[in-house]
C-alpha cells in the first residue's frame, strides 16, 4: 500500500535550483535511505515533506490525501500546515531537544499540548517509548546530562509520540562521535522491525545498504539512481552514482 | 537633628525611590516584551516604528525625558500632569521599556532556529512554541543583562529629583542646605544595601536555573 507519493517536486532558493523534479513513492513499512553528497537536495527534500520549506511545483500525497500541491497558489494557512505536518515526524541532525525539560517531558510536551489523550495515556505511552529506545532509566535526566547518542534516541521517541505516518531522519548520526552512531542506528533498525515507515537521509553507507528496502541516490537536485540496495550499491547504472560510491565506500 | 531622625527622613525619601523602582519594573517588563515583538515584526512599518522609538529613547538622556514628560503636556495641551511622581513614572517606564526590549530581542534571537523547527514538526502552534519552548530559554539567557539593567534602574530613580520628586538625594540635599554634608554621602548606604539584596536575589535565580543548559 502506497503511503507517500511525491511527484515532480521543484524548489529553488533564489536562482539556485535545489530540487529539479523529484518523484518517488513509498509503501507502508518501507525504509527509504537517501544518500548523496552535501548540497544534493536531500535535506531540502525532507524539509519540504515536513512543511518547513515549500516547493514551487509538484505534489506530495500521503495516504491518498494531497498534502501539498504547487499548482494551488492560495496561501498556506498556519493551522492547515500544522495538521499536515503531523503526518510526518522529523528527527534532526542536531537533536534539538528542549533543554529545560527532562527526557520524559520532552516526549510528553507535544501530545499534552495537542490534548487528544488523557494524561495517564500519554504517560503510559511515553514510558513505552522510552523503553523502546532503551532509556527508561534516563527518564528524568535533562538533555545536558545525556550523551549525544542518548539525546538522539530521546529525539526519536519524541517524534514517535506524535504517531506520524512517516518518520524522517535528517542525518541522524552525523553530529555523533563514531562510537555513538551504533546505538542510534540500532534503534532505527528496531523501528523497521515494528513496521514504521521511514525516510533516512544518511551518510552511513553500511546502514543504507543493510537496513533499507529502497535507496535513492540524489545529486544536484535530481534522483540519479533509485532501487533496492542491491541495485544501487552493487549494480549502479549511472556514472555519477558509481563515482560517488567509489569515493564513499573507500 | 540626630542620626536616627535623619535616617528616618532619608528612609522615607528612599521609599519614594523604591516605589518608582517597583512600579517602573511592573510596567516596563511586559511593555518591553511587547516592544521587542514589534521590533522583530514581519510588518516593516511596525518594525521601523519600534526601532525609531528605541533609537530616540536610548539616544537621549533620561534626565531630558523627565523634563519633557513633565513640562510638555502643560505647554502643548494646557493639561499639566497631576503629580510629579506620575510624570517621573511615565518617563521611567518609557525609557526602561526601550532598554528591556533590546535585551529581550537579543535573548529571543539567540535561541537556535532548530528549537522553533522542533516545535513546528511536533505540530505546536506559534504561541505554544514561544511560551512552552522558547520563553524559559530566553529567561535564562537574559538574567545577567537584566540584573545589570535593573540595578542601574535602582540608582537612576534618584534622577527624579530634577522634577522635584522627593526622593532620597533630594531629601539629603535639604540637610546640605543647612550645612550638613554627611547625610548626602550617607544615602549611598541605602543604595548599596538594596542593590546588595538584589544581587543576592539574581544570584539565587541564576543558580536555580542551573539545572539546564541553553
Amino acid at each position: 500500500m502506497t503511503v507517500l507519493e511525491v511527484k515532480d517536486l521543484r524548489k529553488s532558493f533564489g536562482s539556485n535550483a535545489v530540487l529539479k523534479g523529484v518523484s518517488f513513492t513509498l509503501d507502508k513499512g518501507e525504509v527509504l535511505s537517501i544518500i548523496g553528497s552535501s548540497g544534493g537536495g536531500k535535506t531540502t527534500l525532507l524539509r519540504c515533506l515536513n512543511s518547513l520549506e515549500f516547493a514551487e511545483e509538484g505534489t506530495i500525497t500521503v495516504n491518498g490525501e494531497v498534502m501539498f500541491d504547487g499548482a494551488d497558489k492560495s496561501k498556506h494557512k498556519e493551522k492547515d500546515i500544522r495538521l499536515k505536518r503531523l503526518h510526518f515526524g522529523l528527527v534532526f541532525q542536531q537533536f534539538n531537544l528542549f533543554p529545560q525539560y527532562t527526557a520524559k517531558e520532552n516526549i510528553m510536551l507535544a501530545p499534552k499540548l495537542m490534548g487528544n489523550e488523557s494524561k495517564e495515556q500519554i504517560e503510559q505511552q511515553t514510558d513505552a517509548l522510552l523503553e523502546r529506545v532503551g532509556l527508561s532509566d534516563k527518564a528524568d535526566y535533562y538533555p545536558c546530562m545525556l550523551s549525544g547518542g542518548q539525546q538522539q534516541r530521546v529525539a526519536i521517541a519524541r517524534a514517535l509520540a506524535m504517531k506520524p505516518d512517516i518518520l524522517c531522519f535528517d542525518e541522524p548520526t552525523s553530529a555523533l562521535d563514531p562510537e555513538l552512531t551504533g546505538e542510534v542506528l540500532k534503534v532505527i533498525k528496531g523501528l523497521k522491525d515494528s513496521d514504521t515507515t521511514m525516510i533516512v537521509v544518511t551518510h552511513e553507507m553500511g546502514f543504507a545498504q543493510n537496513v533499507s528496502d529502497k535507496v535513492i541516490f540524489m545529486a544536484k537536485g535530481v534522483i540519479e539512481e533509485m532501487g533496492t540496495p542491491e541495485e544501487v550499491f552493487e549494480h549502479p547504472k549511472s556514472e555519477v552514482t558509481k563515482a560517488f560510491l567509489a569515493n564513499a565506500t573507500e | 537633628m540626630d542620626f536616627s531622625t535623619i535616617t528616618s527622613d532619608l528612609l522615607s525619601g528612599f521609599l519614594e525611590n523604591l516605589k518608582l523602582f517597583g512600579l517602573t519594573l511592573a510596567f516596563s517588563l511586559p511593555l518591553g516584551l511587547l516592544l521587542s515583538f514589534c521590533s522583530m515584526s514581519k510588518i516593516p512599518p511596525i518594525r521601523w516604528l519600534a526601532k525609531t522609538f528605541v533609537w530616540i529613547i536610548r539616544g537621549t538622556p533620561l534626565m531630558l525625558q523627565l523634563f519633557i514628560v513633565f513640562f510638555v503636556p502643560g505647554i502643548v495641551f494646557d493639561a499639566p500632569l497631576k503629580t510629579r511622581f506620575t510624570a517621573a513614572l511615565i518617563a521611567f517606564v518609557i525609557n526602561y521599556s526601550a532598554y528591556f526590549s533590546e535585551i529581550y530581542r537579543g535573548g529571543i534571537e539567540s535561541i537556535p532556529v532548530g528549537q522553533h523547527e522542533a516545535g513546528m514538526v511536533l505540530g505546536m502552534t506559534r504561541k505554544q512554541i514561544f511560551f512552552k519552548v522558547v520563553l524559559m530559554q530566553v529567561v535564562k539567557k537574559i538574567i545577567p543583562p537584566m540584573s545589570n539593567e535593573i540595578i542601574t534602574l535602582v540608582k537612576d530613580t534618584s534622577l527624579a529629583r530634577v522634577i522635584a520628586v522627593a526622593e532620597i538625594i533630594m531629601v539629603a540635599d535639604r540637610f546640605t542646605a543647612r550645612g550638613m554634608i554627611w547625610p548626602l554621602f550617607y544615602t549611598g548606604v541605602f543604595f548599596l544595601l538594596f542593590n546588595g539584596i538584589l544581587t543576592l536575589l539574581f544570584g539565587a535565580i541564576e543558580k536555580k536555573l542551573d539545572y539546564y543548559k541553553v
